[in-house]
């Protein structure tokens, strides 16, 4: 098999695998709070999660571009003291990503927060569990069909993205072409048959995931009615 | 000893309603609160246990403030020392019954506290299930038992019964009685069941509409009102038979036929399918028990 295919594919998952573990490490306080909060902030904070959602990717990847060059305070900061460039890197396209499938993360958790019933958390308060403790041994527990809803919804679609990895990441083999920039690179050459090879194999691994998922959530189903 | 005065603007169905409550109970007591749907009830063991807010008022248990508008404090329930049975139960439906139990227990406790939990409660040969494969008595039962597995200073208990048939219902009051009696936590029972109130608690307090109405023992709380000593139904007339100088009225009771003497001046103002009450001094009934 080609190895410049075979390094792609591999990058691709590494991005993806990695974006989703930061997101449900960032996902699940965040969407705690959100699901529980009463704060007038909540509605802000929910609409900034959302932008994603409508924002054209080329836009984000144009302000994290902005934003973490070299020559911006803030990528100069970066850069000099901790030596992280998040431009035209790999680091970068994570950030990117995190930022971009942040809502495919959020929503899921926050609806499965608010699936657990409200006497649940009642019940552990007046038997003086901590708030951590309800959160790692009563909610995260009953709400695992969001869990992996995120979690799968957020690996999908960072394999699939394009546009902030484009702008922020560029076409650097081995560093930030993802899949999808390979098919762009490919098709742009005329290199039907690779180009090909990459649509193909993603569009099959994301069938199977997904098929994966809707199966598993059957079966949470199921368990719930008997 | 619990002090509790407090006041809140409530938003029901029906407008706004305040409730305000401010009575004293003792150490190891039993009261019902009892009153109609609405009325507060809930409410009010909620704000005892810190799960809402009151708008203004005290709730001090042994001397401690747990809430005091006037100082701002208001303990979290956390902090409370309380057991509470949520009408649903809020068992943890992804622990077993025995890890349900123990799960606020710390950890050196933990075993011998929920095996002396389990066998009081009857249920060691369920401490491996999910809430989900029990029964609604059993699982009454383990909410029960995690609620006093801290030995809590106030049990509170919401209508925990309620959602079970009679039977069910009357095994479960005598089994609440042992285990009061066994643990003495000061206990205040949520219920609209009448029979509940006399059987368990000596002290009841009736809420409707957010306001104490009448408190005290049983007997004297509902001897002048809801005990009489008459029998009274309400039924419908489905037949009318002449029978020598006087009318036999066929009266259907619920699921029961009663036949009624009926004089001709009586039978003047009656016909079939109208609505009527049947009543009869109680000095001579007959009483026997019923086979279970």
């Amino acid at each position: 098999m080609n190895p410049d295919f075979t390094q792609t594919m591999i990058l691709t998952f590494q991005v993806a695998a990695i974006t989703t573990i930061i997101l449900l490490v960032l996902g699940i306080p965040l969407s705690y709070w959100l699901a529980y909060t009463n704060n007038r902030s909540k509605t802000v904070v929910e609409t900034l999660v959302s932008m994603p959602l409508v924002l054209p990717p080329t836009v984000l990847g144009f302000y994290l571009l902005v934003f973490f060059s070299p020559v911006n305070p803030v990528g100069g900061f970066l850069d000099s003291w901790f030596n992280l460039r998040l431009v035209f890197s790999f680091e970068g396209i994570i950030v990117g990503s995190v930022l971009f499938s942040l809502p495919f993360m959020i929503h899921p958790l926050q609806s499965g927060f608010g699936a657990v019933p409200a006497t649940l958390r009642e019940a552990a308060a007046t038997l003086g569990i901590s708030r951590v403790k309800t959160l790692f041994t009563i909610l995260l527990p009953n709400m695992k069909p969001g869990i992996l809803a995120g979690c799968v919804l957020s690996f999908a679609h960072t394999v699939g993205e394009f546009g902030v990895v484009l702008m922020v990441g560029g076409n650097i083999p081995g560093v930030t072409r993802m899949a999808s920039i390979a098919i762009y690179d490919r098709v742009e050459a005329l290199d039907y048959a690779t180009a090909h090879q990459y649509a193909f194999v993603l569009f099959a691994i994301t069938f199977a995931i997904l098929l994966l998922v809707y199966m598993v959530n059957r079966r949470f189903a199921r368990m719930e009615l008997t | 000893m619990i002090q509790v005065h407090v006041s809140k603007r409530l938003h029901t169905a029906e407008g706004p309603m305040d409730l305000v409550f401010s009575g004293t109970i003792e150490q190891g007591e039993f009261i019902t609160l009892f009153g109609p749907s609405g009325a507060g009830k809930t409410t009010l063991l909620r704000m005892i246990a810190g799960l809402t807010t009151p708008d203004s008022g005290t709730i001090i248990v042994d001397g401690q403030p747990w809430f005091d508008s006037g100082r701002r404090i208001n303990l979290s329930p956390r902090r409370r020392s309380i057991g509470m049975v949520f009408q649903d139960y809020a068992l943890f439906p992804n622990l077993t019954v025995a890890e349900n139990i123990g799960l606020a227990l710390p950890r050196e406790k933990r075993g011998v506290i929920v095996g002396e939990l389990l066998e009081v409660a009857g249920l060691q040969e369920l401490a491996g299930r999910k809430p989900d494969k029990l029964s609604g008595g059993q699982r009454q039962r383990v909410a029960l038992a995690r609620a006093l597995a801290l030995k809590p200073t106030i049990l509170l208990l919401d209508e925990p019964l309620s959602a079970l048939d009679l039977q069910m219902r009357l095994k479960l009051q005598d089994e609440l009685l042992r285990l009061h009696q066994r643990y003495q936590p000061t206990t205040l029972l949520v219920s609209h069941d009448l029979s509940e109130v006399f059987r368990l608690s000596r002290r009841v307090f009736v809420l409707d509409r957010g306001e104490v109405t009448r408190s005290g023992s049983p007997t004297e709380v509902f001897s002048q009102s809801k005990i009489s000593n008459k029998f009274r139904f309400n039924g419908e007339v489905v037949h009318i038979k002449p029978s020598g100088v006087v009318y036999i009225v066929h009266v259907l009771v619920g699921q029961d036929i009663v036949q009624v003497i009926a004089s001709e001046r009586e039978i003047a103002t009656l016909k079939v399918g109208k609505r009527v009450l049947i009543a009869s001094k109680a000095f001579n009934p007959l009483i026997m028990p019923l086979d279970e």
